[in-house]
């Protein structure tokens, strides 16, 4: 199980929660997954987001792996100048 | 509109053209004779890219007509190096990492010139009012500061 | 693995070396935009609102459509329907449909067989109006009467009940935000006001498309980049995207601006309808501030609350931002960046993306960073001064480090901040004594570093130099950095590689030079590059010397037996490969497809003293002082260049610059007189410090240095104007009327 950290904003597609624990060793399965879990993530995750992995920020690639104690969070997606 | 024959010099060389009377001397040198190194950056004479020398003075090729070249001389960036032979204030820009995305620097070599060949050893401040016609959003114009004085201490044999 | 750990003994990494393209740039001879004609090429114009929000109820342009010359007119009725998401929004911006959303908003282009032709048959057509109520203003377009402009643009961030013209919400945080104001000695709200600004690249947007009615189509344009060109013109044109060719062209600056489609579109619409001909299109001045991407204003309240000796407890930051009539201004990163320097128990944020009759935001340098700065910098220094406290140290006493946890959620890795400020602490600049009517201010400022979608091809020539593709445009000497990495990795002089950007039919998609990544992505991708190059070229060798490929490495530019057990043969050199590839092997390349990982932040911070008349409210920059985490510089001239460019538009945007409308909602300031930025008159030098705290993440330990810079100098100024005049502006620009009125409002108070 690695833990993912939501912006407090998705709380209303995640009854209430800001940390949701899914099974998974890639970024692709955790987010599939939190789908799963909670259907109403959809919309936002498929508009694109960016994703921290231990402190790194990067375009959600979905073949980036997680370990059980990553710290994962997923972010607005990042645009630069 | 009927265009009008134009003969004027650059940068040495007689030239002819056939100017729309509206046409400006900046899109007459780069759509008629296929010198693009003068820049459009405004049109009205804010920006300095299109800077060029008329008769020894420097103007705004942007607010000049091109009809009105007729018979003068016009010298652009185009003809600022000796064939191989940089003018030193080209060599110093590149030294000195004067230019980022290099859209404003063929104007501003051209007025840096303009300055050099009437006061061939300005203070900085006098650098920076004589360029305060031409804008760089890039550098934030420290280093073109730096390489004009530089080549203007070269050229004086002072550096 | 990052060669910093094992070397800084480079040879070119660190240098100084003139940049490959400057010959073409100081001789006049580089192509930037408009600088292209092909055969038989039209030039197009293009017709534009003149009112901030009208419903089109016809055009007509037959009489332009009689001028002898004229080929072609499009309208929205040309392109393809039933788009959505950013496709919807970006076609909608290139081309308004039934209801013109701002001034300068295109409406109708025109192609001829001269740019005078075109302008005159653009005047030519006729567009019949129906004037909606209009709103400019941030906080007037969430208000219950403001018009709704773009019904349907909300997303799902939205909750039911917002007002009309929000179309985005975030909130997020973490801690305990009542608990930590409860242990503050001071909490301070303050609202703080910035006006939209533009890029300013002194480049017009320019391009040349082509498009046949096979679907087949071209493009020189300058842009940031290239393939995002391609897919969005694919999108709002409904082509196949591998069949258009896009080729950059050199870029006369972009800061953001140029990393979205404006006209490009509608030089392939007019293309298509002139039989395929290539269409010319370049944008004026007044086009360009009128109908480009500026950047968002924003209306921020912050709160604050800090104990007795300077402890930063808890922070909370409201932010409204529009970004004209589209979704995206950037109020999540300038929220991500709102406390991203501190390290405090408890943030919480909270964001609005509204609509109003502006043009549609684009990306500038640092999008939200500066505005937020400006909020956060000012409050902070505002309760430093209220309780007698040091601004740098009291910076320092709650300086994120490598290990905090981030106001934006995740712990930071090994960063720079704490080092940026022991830089400006003791550096002259800062016991430099001052004047009457002087006063100093201090600022930091941060900004992400952001990998993206990558591709990279390198190849040994048959003399052994050594040529790298790459899909980030250069603006500000990129291609030099990269030489220097890859010239340093093959262990070749730098004027041996060259670099080229290549066309979107080259290589896998590229991002954009955006996002602070050139330098840290393709230059990470380049050096994966080269590496597979170089064990192809310890391969041969170890063919050639008939031992295993293992026992050979590659030292300076030459394989080597790697220790006395794999044989004893001379080192074989890069150009003796290179020269035998034909019948060794045959090409000798090496390429990377992917988003480099390891990006690494960069913070900065900014000193800055001004004098400010008393008598015309006029600031003057006396000196500056710049220093920011650069990772590692690979050629510190130019990094110097990305720290003073970006304190310099900071300084503008600070002091001059701003969207000025009238009632009527139209710009009133699209010209470079009265849009006025920084002229070298008007700035002192500006000095830098490149502080380097390596990014373990890069093989060089580059992080992204473009952005980050921008952002100090709002607050930094209005902190040393508060010092110089007593009076706190809370509003940008500081105008000299501005702030000769809060210097007056200070005299009657």
């Amino acid at each position: 199980m690695v833990e993912i950290n939501l912006w407090s904003g998705l709380r209303r597609f995640t009854d209430g929660e800001l940390v949701v624990e899914v099974e998974a060793d890639t970024i692709g399965k955790a987010l599939d997954a939190l789908i799963e879990k909670y259907p109403g993530l959809a919309p936002v995750i498929e508009a694109g987001i960016s994703v921290a992995v231990d402190g790194e920020i990067t375009t959600a690639g979905r073949n980036i792996p997680v370990r059980p104690d990553s710290e994962v969070y997923l972010m607005r997606r990042l645009k630069g100048g | 509109m009927s265009k009008i024959h134009v003969t004027t010099t650059v940068n040495g060389d007689t030239v002819e053209f056939l100017a729309d009377p509206r046409e400006t001397l900046l899109d007459c040198l780069r759509d008629r004779l296929g010198l693009t190194g003068s820049k459009e950056g405004c049109g009205t004479g804010d920006c300095g890219a299109c800077s060029v020398m008329l008769d020894g003075r420097l103007v705004s090729s942007c607010l000049v007509l091109g009809v009105e070249a007729e018979g003068k001389t016009v010298d652009t960036i185009e003809g600022m190096a000796s064939g191989d032979d940089l003018h030193p204030l080209q060599r110093k820009f590149i030294e000195h990492a004067a230019l980022q995305c290099g859209f404003c620097t063929p104007g501003i070599l051209v007025a840096a010139k303009a300055l050099l060949d009437q006061n061939p050893d300005p203070s900085e401040s006098e650098v920076r009012y004589w360029l305060a016609g031409n804008l760089c959003r890039c550098t934030g114009y420290d280093k073109i500061v730096n390489a004009v004085m530089d080549a203007a201490a070269e050229m004086r044999g002072a550096a | 693995m990052a060669k910093d750990e094992f070397n800084t003994g480079f040879k070119l990494v660190g240098t100084r070396p003139n940049r490959p393209d400057g010959l073409d740039k100081v001789t006049g001879r580089a192509r930037y935009g408009a600088d292209m004609t092909m055969p038989g090429m039209l030039w197009g114009a293009v017709v534009r609102s003149p009112h901030a929000h009208a419903r089109i109820k016809k055009i007509d342009a037959s009489k332009a459509l009689a001028l002898d010359g004229v080929k072609a007119v499009v309208t929205r009725a040309d392109f393809p329907t039933g788009l959505t998401g950013e496709d919807w929004n970006l076609q909608e911006n290139s081309m308004a449909g039934d209801v013109a959303l701002y001034d300068g908003h295109a409406v109708a282009a025109v192609a001829a067989t001269s740019a005078l032709l075109a302008q005159d048959a653009a005047a030519l057509i006729e567009v019949e109006y129906e004037v909606l109520p209009h709103v400019i203003d941030v906080d007037d377009a969430i208000k219950p009467d403001a018009p709704a402009i773009r019904p349907g643009s909300a997303d799902h961030s939205v909750p039911e009940g917002f007002p009309a013209n929000v179309v985005r919400y975030i909130d997020y945080g973490h801690g305990d935000l009542e608990a930590g104001f409860a242990a503050a000695d001071l909490v301070m709200e303050k609202t703080y006001l910035t006006e939209a600004t533009h890029q300013g690249y002194i480049e017009p947007q320019a391009c040349v498309g082509q498009l046949g009615a096979d679907g087949k189509g071209e493009m020189w344009v300058c842009t940031q980049g290239h393939w995002f060109i391609r897919q969005m013109c694919s999108a709002i044109l409904g082509l196949e995207v591998a069949q258009l060719r896009i080729t950059a062209s050199e870029i006369g600056g972009g800061f953001g601006g140029k990393t979205m489609v404006f006209m490009e579109p509608l030089s392939l619409a007019l293309s298509k309808k002139a039989g395929g001909r290539p269409v010319k299109l370049v944008m004026n001045r007044a086009e360009v501030l009128r109908a480009t991407g500026p950047t968002a204003s924003a209306s921020m309240d912050v709160k604050i609350g800090m104990t007795r000796d300077g402890r930063m407890t808890a922070g909370k930051a409201v932010f409204r931002m529009q970004g004209g009539a589209f979704p995206g201004a950037p109020v999540d990163s300038a929220l991500d960046c709102a406390f991203a320097n501190y390290d405090m128990p408890a943030v919480y944020h909270e964001g609005f993306d509204v609509l109003a009759n502006r043009p549609k935001a684009a990306a500038y340098r640092a999008p939200g960073s500066p505005m937020a700065a400006f909020a956060v910098e000012s409050l902070v220094d505002e309760m430093c001064r209220e309780l007698g406290l040091d601004p740098i140290d009291t910076r320092l006493k709650n300086a994120a480090r490598e290990g905090t946890k981030a106001s934006y959620g995740p712990t930071y890795n090994k960063i720079g901040l704490v080092e940026t400020l022991e830089a400006v602490k003791s550096h002259p600049n800062y016991a430099e004594p001052l004047g009457p009517n002087q006063g100093r201010g201090v600022a930091s400022g941060f900004w992400f570093n952001y990998n993206g979608d990558t591709a990279v091809s390198m190849a040994i020539a048959e003399d052994g130099t050594a040529q790298v593709s790459v899909g980030t445009p250069d603006i500000g000497g990129s291609r030099a950095s990269l030489a220097m990495m890859v010239g340093e990795t093959l262990g070749v002089p730098y004027e041996h590689v060259r670099v080229n950007v290549v066309e979107t039919g080259a290589l896998g998609i590229n991002e954009p030079t955006h996002g602070s990544r050139a330098t840290f992505a393709t230059g990470k991708a380049a050096v994966v590059a080269t590496e597979q190059a170089i064990a192809e070229m310890c391969r041969r060798a170890a063919a050639e010397w008939d031992i295993d490929p293992d026992a050979v490495e590659w030292i300076d530019g030459s394989a080597q037996p790697a220790g006395p057990n794999a044989g004893k043969f001379p080192p074989m050199k890069i150009g003796e490969i290179a020269g035998k590839m034909s019948t060794t092997g045959g090409p000798i390349a090496g390429h990377y497809e992917g988003f480099p990982d390891g990006v690494g932040v960069s913070f900065g911070t900014h000193v800055v003293d001004v004098e400010v008349d008393p008598e015309t409210g006029h600031t003057k920059i006396l000196r500056y002082l710049v220093a920011q985490d650069a990772g590692r510089a690979i050629h510190p001239a130019y990094v110097e260049g990305q720290f003073q460019g970006g304190a310099v538009q900071g300084i503008g945007w600070a002091l001059n610059e701003e969207y000025v409308y009238g009632e009527d909602g139209r710009l009133q300031n699209a010209t470079f007189l009265d849009y006025r930025v920084p002229v070298a008159s008007d700035l002192p030098k500006i000095d830098t410090v490149i502080v380097e705290v390596p990014n373990p993440g890069h093989p060089y330990g580059v992080r992204g240095v473009g952005e980050t810079g921008i952002a100090p100098p709002l607050p930094a100024i209005a902190n040393a104007v508060a010092a110089a005049t007593g009076q706190r502006l809370r509003h940008l620009p500081m105008t000299p009327v501005k702030v000769l009125e809060a210097i007056q409002a200070g005299q009657d108070g």
